[in-house]
């Protein structure tokens, strides 16, 4: 996978001014996005997902180009074919886990999920070891439990690339550490390439093949191929 | 038994007044809540207006526009020979401009409340800007909008000056509840005055503790 961003984005409000100047590229299937809040790693993400729009620059996924503002494309974020994790999941509170994972499957005037799809859901959940939970509302599950029903129906429709919004922000120590071999897993399992944004150095040293460093809306640093070794030596 | 044909009719003409509004203030709430353009806040303060605005006022702009001579009434009258003015669809007319702010303040209220999040999840899930609205905005300010829908029906259902101004005061035509308490107490007819009050006051009453019970629901969250 190569992903390449060139964007630049300048955000106004009465107090402040704020210019995203944002450029990097990674060819490996994760990417660790890493700074403070503030720095513009989440405005680069809604970027490449399609909810925000760039003044000017350039996103392209292989040799899709998803943003190309000199050639005025600019997909909108259903035609993107990306994943999205949110910071709180936003699992839609008037669904089931069930309705919820089968959300993209489903179009706006049908009323249930098409018979052909049931299957595919049903294998989704057990893969995400949701399956109990298909009749819950979201209010009713733990925060591990939300993620993973998030994950599920990002990964649905089997995104080219996966963005996650500081994907462990919400949980204790115990889970992160937990969800964090977690995701390593799917990333196998689906063999989807991931983008993390954290502002936890501990993500850096597990995930991270390519980091991103954001600082002030610019990138600072970009290693790519970080030697595990040297990661594991930094631990020590 | 007092007649109570103003009562029938006072709710065949604030159910069909609220009906009528609800499609157009949902469609400029979502446009006001969702939207960023110059002379936003001006569109809510104009569709607002009916809320402060003497109803007699109201009338008198709803006879100018709709009236035999009016810039819309005239040319129904001339084209199709028909016309508004003293009918019951009249009275329609003025309840629903009436009620129309508090179902439009409502609905701006219930889509504001809902997390922009939810929908942007939606549009990268697949949808076009329609099912958006459909599938997820639309069910989650639904309390809302029908806390809204009630205290419309409740202020169309209880409308004076307006209706007296378009539709007039025709017994067994346009003659709603509201103008018939009038008629009752200026004719001293007490027991018509006493039944229509306490039916309308009883009515009002459960209205709004639905209402409240709505809102208070759509605030604790589901």
């Amino acid at each position: 996978m190569k992903l390449s961003v060139d964007i630049g984005k300048t955000l106004r409000s009465r107090e402040r001014e704020f210019h995203l100047r944002a450029a990097f590229s990674s060819s490996d299937d994760l990417t660790v996005i890493f700074g403070a809040s503030g720095s513009g790693k989440s405005l680069t993400i809604q970027a490449i997902a399609g909810l925000v729009t760039p003044e000017r620059g350039r996103i392209t996924v292989e040799d899709r180009v998803l943003f190309d503002q000199e050639q005025g494309v600019n997909l909108p974020a259903r035609h993107r074919q990306v994943g999205y994790l949110f910071q709180d999941y936003a699992l839609f509170p008037h669904l089931t886990v069930r309705e919820n994972i089968a959300y993209p499957m489903k179009k706006a005037w049908q009323w249930g999920i098409p018979p052909h799809f049931d299957q595919k859901v049903m294998e989704i959940m057990e893969a995400f070891e949701i399956a109990s939970l298909a009749k819950n509302h979201p209010h009713e599950l733990s925060g591990g439990q939300k993620q993973r029903v998030a994950l599920a129906r990002a990964m649905i429709k089997r995104p080219s690339l996966l963005l996650l919004d500081e994907p462990f922000s919400a949980m204790d120590a115990m889970l992160r550490q937990r969800m964090r071999l977690e995701l390593l897993e799917i990333r196998k399992r689906f063999a989807v390439p991931l983008v993390v944004i954290t502002h936890d150095p501990a993500d850096v040293e597990v995930f991270g093949d390519t980091l991103v460093v954001f600082a002030n809306g610019r990138v600072e640093e970009i290693n790519g191929r970080r030697d595990p070794a040297a990661a594991e030596e930094n631990r020590g | 038994m007092p007649d109570l044909t103003p009562l029938w009719l006072t709710l065949k003409v604030a159910a069909t007044a609220t009906a009528l509004s609800l499609g157009v203030a949902v469609a400029f709430a979502w446009l006001v809540a969702r939207r960023s353009f110059p002379g936003r806040e001006l569109l809510d303060a104009v569709l607002t207006l009916p809320l402060v605005l003497p109803p007699t006022v109201l009338g008198y702009y709803l006879i100018v526009v709709w009236g035999r001579n009016g810039w819309l009434g005239g040319w129904l009258y001339q084209h199709l020979g028909v016309t508004l003015m003293f009918t019951w669809q009249g009275a329609v007319l003025a309840a629903s401009v009436v009620s129309f702010p508090l179902l439009f303040k409502s609905a701006r209220a219930a889509f504001e409340g809902v997390p922009a999040e939810y929908e942007q999840a939606a549009r990268i899930l697949g949808d076009a800007e329609f099912a958006v609205f459909w599938r997820i905005t639309l069910p989650l300010a639904a309390r809302g909008l029908l806390a809204g829908v009630m205290l419309a029906f409740a202020r169309a259902m209880g409308d004076f000056g307006a209706t007296l101004m378009v539709a007039g005061n025709i017994r067994g035509r346009t003659q709603t509840a509201a103008l018939a308490v009038f008629d009752a107490v200026q004719a001293g007819d007490y027991s018509l005055a006493n039944t229509l009050v306490v039916i309308m006051s009883f009515a009002c009453v459960v209205i709004l503790v639905m209402t409240n019970k709505l809102a208070a629901r759509s605030q604790r969250g589901r």
